[in-house]
């Protein structure tokens, strides 16, 4: 069972914060066709500009395949101090 | 020490904790940062991180920090969760032994805590609530950094 997390302003578009998923998308990119189905604003948010995407709680950049156990989470453009 | 911390802190007493038993170390310099109440338009704060991998990508910004200064030490504890404004949001101390090298280290590493730490601000007021989103000044302080490598 993979879990995905969202954060800051994708968390509100879409209304969820964390699910788990089963079957496991094979991918990052069937994910993100999975999410984008559901839920076509979401898929264009997850998309736009400055969203980093971490596996397993590393940055990885273009497709990467998910384990069972994956956890992807999608980070929009950071805010601290 | 980085840490994360869901109430208030007291910035004078992390900063006589921080300068205590030093024999080495000639200069001490912090920066605490405080929520604004924006002429009224920020009742609330809230900030949101993703738990272990805030740490650690913070920890990595400190470790660029105490290579590049030549730090003997440094501190960052960043508040999460709701913050009213006037209190504290982000408290950095560095340690060095020159003062240079600890007012420099306290600058980088406050530049790259406000747009590379993985921290979500949501500011709620009269007129709703909106998400912060860094802002060119934000990405021209990075790029002091970058380009005097």
């Amino acid at each position: 069972m993979a879990r995905v997390l969202l954060f800051g302003p994708l968390r509100d578009l879409a209304g969820w914060r964390e699910r788990e998923l089963e079957p496991v998308p094979a991918s990052v990119h069937a994910l993100r066709e999975l999410l984008a189905a559901e839920d076509p604003e979401l898929g264009l948010a997850l998309a736009g500009p400055g969203v980093q995407v971490a596996l397993d709680q590393a940055i990885v950049r273009g497709d990467a395949a998910l384990h069972p156990r994956a956890e992807v989470a999608f980070l929009p453009p950071m805010s601290g101090g | 020490m980085i840490r994360l911390l869901d109430q208030p802190f007291d910035p004078g007493a992390l900063l006589t904790d921080f300068c205590r038993d030093r024999a080495e170390t000639g200069a001490v310099a912090t920066f605490t940062g405080l929520a604004r109440a924006e002429a009224g338009q920020t009742a609330i704060l809230e900030l949101e991180a993703y738990p272990g991998f805030t740490e650690a990508r913070i920890a990595e910004i400190a470790e660029t920090a105490r290579a590049r200064f030549s730090l003997d030490d440094l501190m960052v504890l960043h508040r999460v969760g709701p913050i009213a404004p006037g209190e504290p949001i982000v408290f950095v101390a560095t340690a060095a032994r020159h003062r240079r090298a600890a007012f420099e280290a306290c600058d980088f590493l406050m530049d790259y805590l406000k747009s590379r730490a993985p921290f979500w601000k949501k500011e709620t007021g009269p007129d709703g609530t909106r998400w912060i989103e860094p802002r060119d000044q934000d990405h021209a302080d990075i790029a002091r950094w970058e380009t005097t490598e």
